[in-house]
């Protein structure tokens, strides 16, 4: 393989793993507090819709992925009011707000469909972006790639290091014991059933505005359940998030050049198009094996609801 | 302090409290002073930690009024409860599982410690109070002694104006608890009122001030502890007299259900102890106790024996006369163990299940409640009303969940499961923990009823007196290794006292390592 092609390979890996990173990583702080949320999809496809409306009108993609964030934690409110407020079961809920946002979100977005927008230049690092073989790939980026980087030590440091995260964890193990030594259980859970949502919105804005900067119905094709599986995969933590999806990401993209290239192969398409799916869920079990790990991390009370005794 | 210690720190007033179908509290008054030791006492099932949830703000009164340092106060949540500087050790702990010891702490400390720090305080509160504890452990990996140990630490670094403390000591060993009493009356010294529950005469009479009696949730009676004597007391709960248990001694042994054959096994925790060449021969007709302070392997040793961790071969493990060493636990069952396990909630008992589902679990071979893999739901509830009325466990029938009952009753209802599948081999491990004096006389004279029939019995468990009422045979499990095995009648619980730091004759080392119970 030559350099180039090695090159735009790794570039277009990272792109492709960097929505599935924020909002899994998203999606892992939600579920380490002990909320389910398969609302994913639909709190995605409602930021890509909002954030490419935002951009589209004012010009200015920022304000769009603001509008994103903003969509996605609305979504994800509906799935807080409904588990946490009125306590429904966490499955139907967020079954149900994948659903709904996905159909609302192809409404909103019928007067922009297949319009395209401008593409947002990367934003190229000094120095380092001179690297030879992987410089270019990886530090001339969209400014969102870098924030997944950032977001990836935010969030390693807040659950394994931070009092907050400690809290967290905690309602998520045992929320009646963290309700009985004084910690507001459902207003810990709705806020990191809301961060969830933001990551979940931004995930939809970067698809809409950075990496195919344009509106379809079913753009998000899926990446909110791959992130939720990515998750479970990766036994709630972050490093094998992140792993897992650059892992998807590869795969995924030297599929399509192999299948692009014209290359003589003797496997099926569809198997070559499989392969991304279950090479990541074998890897992920492969190094998530570890029984005691998993108990450590995986956070007990996930999908049960929760109310203080009367 | 003169005028502060005097003045009333809590009051109840005509405190009710009604469960669905239940009237677990009905018009209580109650008040604790400053720099008061009061107790509540009372059978399983009597009302004291619904009491004292309403106290903590876990739950609200039905009716009645809490005054507080004077003021009317409605506790609404433990965060208010906290905030007016009540503190509360819960009978079913309330720790969380996959975070250390000091993760634990820091959770329950207002102030945000750094943990590092925390832990070497915590190291050093540990010593001072004779409640040995590693900070960096993981909860899920303590034994119940030493979760207890960590909840009580956590309770008292928070420096509490009011102590609740319900059943502390359920698995405390007795230098524990004796250090833990210093501790408690210098902090009543200090100005703290401590509300005290437990079901250990002994230690109320030797700790406690004043003491308020409950009888089916309403006040029965007021006492001086210190005027009683603990049959007085156990009077005054249950209305009537203490049960006793009959003990005859063994007649001769019968075949052998369990031989431990070097039985060595790491622990799949890595600050566990692993269990090193132990060797134990229980018969039929015979009742074997291992003593031992929790987190000397007991855990472990449980586990090998019940199956719940299978180990490499299939020797060491012998159940009645089966090599079972890699069989897992609806296997070892099936050889006609029955085995009761040291948490009740969780392991003992899956808590939002009905009592009838729960004895399913475990009895639905031997006592025939599954038939061509189909629920036999009548029999099934059958045996569990059985189950309950053989063993008076106060609830609502066998339809009602497993965390609805009280602490006792649910020990009460597990121990009965198990024996009333007449088991070959039965194993439990602290069979009367939180159990009330005429319930703990009660279970111990099943245990021997059941040896008198030639069930074979091991139990483990942290308390002499009981092991020595009812065992016919006792050792030690210290740091992993098991002593010789004594009758009861050639030995002494000061002897046995002394084996429990791991210094028996001929023991390895004995003598040379230094103790960790040392203050
Ligand atoms: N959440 C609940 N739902 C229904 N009934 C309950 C609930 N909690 C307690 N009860 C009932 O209230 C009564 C009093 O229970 P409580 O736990 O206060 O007893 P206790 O005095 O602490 O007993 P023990 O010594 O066994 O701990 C019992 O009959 C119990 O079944
Ligand atoms: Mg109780």
């Amino acid at each position: 393989m030559d350099a180039a092609l090695f090159s735009s390979i790794l570039f277009a890996t990272v792109v492709a793993g960097t929505p599935l990173i924020i909002v899994a990583l998203g999606l892992l702080v939600s579920e380490r507090a002990g909320v389910l949320n398969l609302g994913a999809e639909g709190m995605m496809a409602m930021g890509a819709v909002a954030a490419f409306a935002v951009t589209h009108s004012t010009g200015n993609p920022w304000l769009g992925v603001l509008a994103g964030l903003t969509a996605g934690m609305g979504t994800a409110l509906i799935h807080g009011v409904l588990c946490l407020s009125l306590q429904a079961n966490q499955v139907a809920a967020g079954l149900a707000v994948a659903i709904f946002g996905v159909g609302l979100s192809a409404f909103v977005g019928k007067p922009f469909e297949s319009v395209a927008l401008p593409a947002v230049p990367p934003i190229r690092i000094p120095f380092i972006a001179d690297i030879p073989l992987i410089g270019e790939a990886l530090y001339n980026q969209q400014a969102l790639v870098y924030f997944s980087w950032a977001l990836f030590w935010a969030v390693l440091w807040f659950l394994a290091r931070s009092r907050a995260g400690l809290v967290l964890r905690a309602v998520g193990e045992a929320p009646a014991s963290a309700h009985a030594i004084g910690y507001p259980v459902i207003l810990i859970r709705y806020l990191a059933v809301l961060f969830g949502g933001a990551m979940a919105g931004i995930g939809g804005a970067f698809l809409s505005v950075f990496y195919t900067p344009m509106w379809m119905e079913g753009m998000v094709a899926g990446r909110g359940w791959i992130a939720l599986a990515l998750v479970v995969f990766a036994t709630w933590r972050p490093l094998r998030v992140m792993v897992g999806a650059y892992l998807f990401g590869g795969v995924m993209i030297t599929q399509l050049f192999i299948q692009g290239s014209g290359l003589q192969i003797d496997f099926p398409a569809q198997f070559l198009s499989s392969l991304p799916y279950w090479a990541t869920i074998v890897v992920l079990v492969l190094i998530s094996r570890n029984p005691n790990a998993i108990r450590l991390n995986s956070p007990a009370s996930l999908g049960k609801p929760f109310r203080p005794e009367q | 302090m003169t005028e502060a210690s005097a003045a009333v720190r809590l009051r109840l007033q005509g405190i009710r409290k009604v469960y669905p179908g239940v009237v677990a509290n009905d018009d209580i008054d109650l008040s604790v002073s400053a720099g008061e030791i009061h107790a509540v006492l009372g059978e399983n099932g009597a009302g004291k930690s619904t009491l004292m949830k309403m106290i903590y703000g876990v739950s609200r009164p039905s009716a009645g009024e809490i005054h507080w340092e004077g003021r009317r106060v409605d506790i609404a949540s433990p965060a208010q409860a906290r905030a007016l500087g009540i503190g509360m050790v819960f009978q079913h702990f309330s720790l969380f599982e996959t975070l250390t010891v000091t993760e634990n702490v820091a959770l329950a400390l207002p102030d945000k410690p750094a943990l590092d720090e925390l832990a070497s305080r915590i190291e050093a509160v540990s010593a001072r109070y004779g409640l040995p504890v590693d900070p960096r452990r993981h909860v899920h990996a303590l034994s119940v002694g030493e979760r207890q140990r960590v909840e009580i630490i956590r309770c008292l670094l928070q420096d509490p104006k009011l102590l609740i403390m319900d059943e502390p000591t359920s698995v405390l060993t007795p230098p524990a608890v004796r250090k833990l009493f210093d501790t408690l009356r210098q902090l009543a010294a200090e100005g703290c009122s401590i509300l005290y529950i437990s079901h250990k005469l002994d230690e109320i009479q030797a700790l406690c001030h004043t003491a308020t009696v409950l009888r089916g949730g309403r006040v029965s009676g007021h006492c001086r502890p210190a005027e009683e004597t603990p049959q007085s007391m156990a009077r005054l709960m249950i209305g009537g007299e203490l049960p006793v248990c009959e003990h005859s001694p063994a007649d001769g042994r019968g075949e052998l259900r369990l031989r431990l054959a070097g039985l060595s096994h790491a622990s799949a925790d890595p600050f566990g102890t692993d269990l090193r060449d132990i060797h134990l021969d229980v018969h039929a007709g015979e009742i074997v106790g291992i003593a031992g302070v929790s987190g000397n392997g007991q855990q472990e040793l449980l586990q090998a024996i019940s199956g719940e961790e299978t180990i490499a071969e299939k020797f060491p493990v012998q159940i009645c006369g089966v090599e079972a060493g890699r069989l897992n636990a609806a296997r070892r069952r099936r050889l006609g163990l029955c085995f009761v396990p040291e948490e009740r909630l969780g392991r003992g008992a899956v808590p939002s299940m009905s009592l009838a589902d729960n004895a399913v679990l475990t009895a639905a071979r031997n006592a025939a409640l599954v038939r061509g893999g189909f629920l036999a739901y009548t029999r099934a509830r059958r045996f569990a009303s059985e189950c309950i009325e053989r063993f008076n466990v106060r609830c609502g029938g066998p339809q009602a969940v497993a965390r609805s009952l009280s602490g006792g009753n649910l020990q009460k209802f597990i121990i009965g499961r198990e024996i009333l599948q007449t088991p070959r081999l039965l194993v439990c491990a602290q069979p009367t923990w939180g159990v009330d004096v005429g319930a703990a006389a009660f279970i111990r004279q099943a245990i021997i009823d059941l040896r008198n029939r030639g069930c074979a019995v091991l139990v483990i468990s942290e308390e002499l007196d009981e092991l020595f009422e009812i065992c016919d045979r006792i050792a030690v499990l210290a740091k992993g290794r098991l002593s010789p095995v004594r009758p009861i009648g050639e030995t002494s619980i000061e002897d046995i006292g002394v084996w429990m730091s791991g210094m028996w004759p001929g023991a390895e080392g004995s003598g040379g390592e230094d103790d960790r119970a040392a203050a």
